[in-house]
């Protein structure tokens, strides 16, 4: 599909959902993978599943130290770094009356403050290389808001934003930035809610169905490829066509 | 020439890409070589690899010509 033959990927959340389906995906392409993430395990059985091609890198995003050093063991795992894939990412739902200090600080440090650490260490070797892919996993509702998650629209919008002002400071240098901003995508999440809940979240998608990992990673996957080197600083909605921007 | 400065314009010719008879102890980064403010950054990085010192953002502010890059390094380099 897209050939990604002899790149090397830093996936961040590769435990989750969509960052596995993504780091699958990269594989799949050709590309040799580092998987990062907090549980250990996990990331060692998608690595297993992957073969020859995955190495795991265990790392709390919420520890900068741990953060700064994420990219030079990657590089170190990989020999290079082509593609950085910020796509790790919690929540801490509540409103805004209502939210506590450290709700708001834990979700700003791991989606965006992280993400900006790892964008600033990647840039060293991609620059050198004059060559780089830096895709962060936004949101739908960093553009459009959604009540109850002022701190997490905040971290997408904030992506958005940065990913802007790096690409064009890189661009001369064969590095592009870009986000992927998906809507609602099948997950643990999505899967517990009560089926009336999940048809009246349906009804509002005109695809007619939630969205799948695979539907992000595909996106990812081109924004990697060496094909896409003109499309920078961009946001490409994966939703459905539940909002078009 | 002293081996620092050989090695300094050695770094400016190859990242800067421009032919090494123009690059001239007075040569500023900026006006004389074409560099951009990208291209200042990857330079201090560059130096800092090379010479394996560490240029803090006040000092590389005054690194403007090959010079001042020769003379920082030889006043702060450990070898």
């Amino acid at each position: 599909m897209f050939d990604l033959t002899g790149m090397t990927a830093l996936v961040t959340g590769a435990s989750g959902g969509i960052g596995s389906a993504v780091a699958r995906c990269l594989a799949a392409q050709g590309a040799r993978v580092a998987l990062s993430g907090t549980r250990a395990e996990v990331l060692q059985t998608l690595a297993d599943e992957i073969g020859g091609n995955a190495v795991v890198l265990p790392c709390d995003l919420s520890k900068a130290a741990q953060v700064d050093a994420l990219v030079p063991q990657a590089v170190a795992a990989l020999g290079q770094l082509d593609i950085l894939v910020n796509n790790a990412g919690v929540t801490r739902d509540n409103l805004a009356m209502r939210m506590k200090d450290e709700e708001w600080d834990t979700v700003i440090r791991v989606n965006l403050e992280a993400a900006f650490r790892l964008c600033r260490a990647a840039c060293k070797p991609m620059m050198k290389a004059r060559f780089g892919r830096i895709i962060s996993i936004t949101s739908v509702v960093g553009v459009t808001g959604n009540p109850g998650q002022v701190n997490y629209a905040a971290s997408k919008a904030g992506l958005i934003g940065m990913s802007k002002a790096l690409a064009q400071e890189v661009a001369s240098r064969g590095i592009t930035v870009n986000c992927v901003a998906p809507g609602f995508i099948v997950s643990p999440m999505t899967e517990a809610l009560p089926e009336a809940q999940r048809d009246a979240l349906t009804a509002r998608i005109p695809a007619g169905r939630l969205g799948e990992g695979t539907d992000v990673a595909t996106a990812v996957a081109y924004l990697a490829s060496r094909g896409a080197a003109y499309v920078t600083g961009q946001t490409l909605h994966v939703n459905g066509g539940m909002a078009m921007i | 020439m002293s081996d620092v400065a050989d090695r300094v314009k050695k770094i400016v010719v190859e990242h800067l890409g421009v032919d090494a008879d123009k690059v001239t102890e007075e040569a500023s980064f900026i006006d004389d070589l074409g560099a951009d403010s990208l291209d200042t950054v990857e330079l201090v990085m560059a130096f800092e690899e090379e010479f394996g010192v560490e240029i803090p953002d006040d000092a590389a502010e005054k690194i403007l010509t090959v010079k001042d890059a020769i003379g920082f390094i030889e006043t702060n380099a450990a070898a």
